[in-house]
């Protein structure tokens, strides 16, 4: 038998980047179990309840970086109840005594309080990067203490997360000795900011790249820290409210033509057209451009701009866009890969928006495009099937039709023929989501010929336990499926219980499941947690005093080695 | 805050000489609607059957809100959100909280009233269109009426006859009339709300929206 010295396995081992690969290699022996787990330094853990904190710290106690996510992705639409779980006390507690040496927490769908920031900010000496997406639970008080206590902190990145405004002072607290920060982001805070605070901070950190506004920063003050920060790379504004006949507004023309590193421009908070010559000079260069909290700039005026940005390799905007706006990508930037059209008329009637000859435009003009997001009014099979002759690179195509169930408004048919083209073509896709009018038949072409796909999203679709059969059957890659709202039922989730094993989470509302189905998934499976989510009056019932017909409103499966939780709420029972 | 049923009236518009100049005869109509009323296509989309702007309708003497569904469940205070099955599913269509709120939050504007003593706010976005708008500022302040000109309504103080204009400010610090923009674009550019004596409206020039790209 070859021997190999623990030290070359760990040299071959350092090579190893990706989480699979180091999984995959801790599987060979006891050996190399330990040798990977001392020198793993990236840790990532899809499901927060798939395994318990303290194990993950002592399998790897020289961690460096963490990576968590806590609730379902159906939790960033308000179909997970706000206190179902998630909580990263747990994780930021165990790591304070297993992990002194963590430097990178990144957290996602989670509920993190003032106190785990207070802990998190105390307990690791080196600590340098802090991401939060759509977190919630926190304040500006917690920000404080992360200022405060974190010595040489590179990066704060707050995407997206509801932030409790306890007034402007966390900023003040990074002291005078703080030099380091790389990134920050705090866009998604609703409160005022102390901009004299911000910009002596600005001033003393001579690495900072990324920094990202919120809608409380005037114009004048985005041009004072320009002018103490011309070399940033990515930029998101703060309020873009300004009158172009004003000193301000001059001054920020003269900012942006100091700027010369920026590739990525974001913010936009009330801009009107009137702003947009001032980015001009910097157009050229963008390879990233979100205008997607804009709903003012539109027409041609936000054809004008897109028309400088040659360059664009990422851009998300609203539907007034409209067609002919995308058109004008289409002509423009042939380096796209990622494209968002997001909805600007989420209660209402709608007004110009997008449709399929938008989307087949912009196939046909950017061939390198591999990740879509595009929310419209109406889709054809015969522009999705042009679709995807034209972009056979997509890893992730999410379409929604603002319409459920909405079908082919040319021939009235379901979209079936559509996505099985896109399924067929893209050979690398990862992620689907569908929409409009759609049978059984759609699952099975993707069960077919989505061989790659690790994520799906069903709403409003399917007419039988079939369509998720073939999906389950046929994806041997799958990792995460939610469904919401489709004729699928204890059938189907019966029908191969050994598969949920393979795969990360499902995802099931407001379908045809019952809780007989679901006791009877938990009774085979004691590896996987099937929790029932029950919001309804009958939530003071017993579970025990239900039948089994009883029709479970919200089911959630997953893999775990931890059984059970010990913080679900009442609502959610664990069969 | 009013708590009685949507204050959307429902008389049909009286076809009445206005000013008296046929060019700058005020409408509430898109543009390029001319002197005719709005068509209905141009007013609906999407969850047609759910969204109340109907001149039609509103002829009829239907209230605004009636063909939404929730009509019957109490005040509503000239909020008229379409309101079919459709558009009140949970987390469809499926957008994150944060950019619902975010493209949401910003709309609350200033109404103010030339000779009264006071400010009221009003959120732009909880209103469908011009007509509910209208509507609501007519019960914010209760004392006046609304009287109804071809496509265009005005409000009226009854005590004097004064009648007074729906102006707004945009946010190029100009303030132009109420009406000749489409919702969408008046949401998203108004600052703040004036309702202006007409006497002093009849100097406010229409502006076309492509005037702005061309300084």
């Amino acid at each position: 038998m070859t021997y190999f010295p623990e030290e070359v396995v760990e040299h071959i081992v350092d090579f190893l980047g990706s989480h699979r690969d180091r999984n995959a290699v801790s599987t060979v022996c006891k050996a190399w179990y330990q040798v990977e787990r001392l020198s793993r330094r990236n840790v990532f853990v899809g499901n927060c309840y798939a395994i318990r904190p303290e194990r993950v710290m002592a399998r790897f106690p020289w961690m460096k970086s963490l990576g968590v996510k806590g609730k379902p992705h159906f939790a960033d639409f308000n179909l997970v109840p706000y206190d179902w779980g998630g909580f990263a006390q747990p994780w930021i507690e165990a790591a304070a005594r297993g992990c002194p040496g963590l430097e990178e927490l990144r957290l996602k769908r989670m509920v993190v309080t003032d106190d785990d920031l207070e802990l998190l900010a105390r307990s690791f000496p080196s600590f340098k990067s802090l991401v939060l997406v759509s977190c919630e639970g926190f304040s500006t008080d917690g920000l404080a203490a992360i200022a405060t206590y974190c010595r040489g902190l590179r990066e704060l990145d707050l995407q997206e997360n509801e932030v409790e405004d306890h007034g402007r002072q966390w900023l003040s607290c990074f002291p005078d000795s703080c030099t380091s920060l790389v990134s920050l982001n705090f866009a998604c805070l609703k409160g005022e900011i102390n901009t004299n605070a911000l910009e002596r901070l600005v001033a003393r950190c001579p690495d900072l790249r990324s920094l990202k506004l919120n809608r409380a920063i005037s114009v004048e003050s985005l041009n004072r820290i320009l002018a103490r920060a011309p070399h940033l790379v990515d930029l998101g504004t703060g309020s873009m409210m300004v009158n172009h006949h004003t000193e301000a507004y001059h001054r920020l023309i003269n900012a942006f033509l100091g700027c010369k590193s920026l590739r990525s421009l974001s913010g936009f908070w009330d801009a009107s057209s009137c702003c947009l010559q001032a980015v001009y000079p910097v157009c050229v260069n963008l390879t990233a451009l979100n205008l997607s909290y804009a709903p003012a700039i539109q027409g041609d005026d936000l054809i004008k701009l897109i028309c400088l940005c040659f360059k664009l390799q990422k851009l998300w905007v609203l539907d007034c866009i409209g067609d002919k706006g995308l058109a004008a990508v289409a002509s423009t930037c042939k380096d796209l890969q990622e494209l968002r059209v997001f909805p600007s008329d989420i209660y209402g009637a709608g007004t110009t928006a997008v449709t399929e000859e938008g989307l087949v435009a912009i196939s046909s003009g950017c061939s390198k495009l591999n990740s879509l997001l595009y929310f419209c009014y109406q889709m054809t099979n015969t522009a999705l099937v042009t679709v995807a002759k034209n972009c056979p690179h997509f890893t992730r195509f999410r379409l929604c039709i603002l319409d459920p169930g909405k079908p082919d408004p040319v021939t009235d048919q379901p979209l079936d023929e559509g996505f099985g083209a896109i399924v067929r073509s893209c050979k690398n896709l990862r992620r689907l989501s569908l929409s409009g009018l759609l049978t059984d038949k759609v699952f099975l072409y993707i069960g077919m010929h989505a061989e790659h796909l690790e994520m799906l999203s069903i709403a409003f679709a399917g007419d039988s336990d079939k369509g998720m059969v073939y999906v389950l059957n046929g994806c041997k890659n799958l990792r995460k499926l939610e469904i919401r709202d489709c004729p699928f039922g204890d059938d189907a989730l019966l029908k191969d219980v050994t598969k949920y094993e393979t795969m990360r989470s499902l995802w099931m509302s407001s379908c045809d499941v019952t809780l007989g189905g679901c006791r009877a998934l938990a009774a085979k499976m004691p590896s996987l947690n099937v929790e029932i989510i029950n919001e309804s009056d009958e939530a003071d019932e017993f579970q025990e005093n239900l039948s089994d017909l009883h029709k479970v409103e919200k089911l959630y499966v997953y893999r775990t080695v931890a059984r059970g939780r010990t913080d679900a709420p009442d609502f959610v029972w664990i069969l | 805050m009013s708590t009685t049923e949507t204050g959307c009236s429902s008389t049909e518009p009286e076809v009445t000489g206005g000013l008296g100049y046929a060019e700058t005869e005020l409408t509430l109509g898109l543009p390029g609607a001319g002197g005719s009323r709005p068509s209905e296509t141009d007013r609906k989309r999407g969850f047609a059957e759910a969204v109340g702007l109907n001149l039609e309708a509103a002829s009829r003497g239907e209230h605004c809100g009636a063909r939404s569904s929730d009509s019957s469940d109490g005040p509503v205070s000239g909020a008229v959100k379409p309101s079919a099955a459709k558009a009140q599913v949970v987390g469809w269509p499926p957008v994150r909280s944060f950019r619902r709120n975010a493209l949401r939050s910003c709309t609350y504007v200033k109404v103010a009233v030339d000779g009264a003593p006071y400010l009221r706010k009003v959120d732009l976005e909880a209103h469908g269109g011009y007509e509910q708008l209208l509507a609501a500022l007519e019960e914010m302040f209760s004392c006046f009426t609304v009287r109804h000109y071809p496509d265009e309504r005005r409000l009226v103080d009854p005590v004097n006859g004064t009648e007074y204009v729906p102006t707004y400010e945009d946010k190029d610090g100009d303030w132009m009339l109420v009406g000749d923009v489409p919702w969408k674009m008046f949401v998203a550019s108004c600052k703040r709300l004036r309702l202006m004596k007409s006497s002093d409206a009849i100097n406010l020039a229409t502006r076309m929206p492509q005037e702005c790209s061309n300084k």
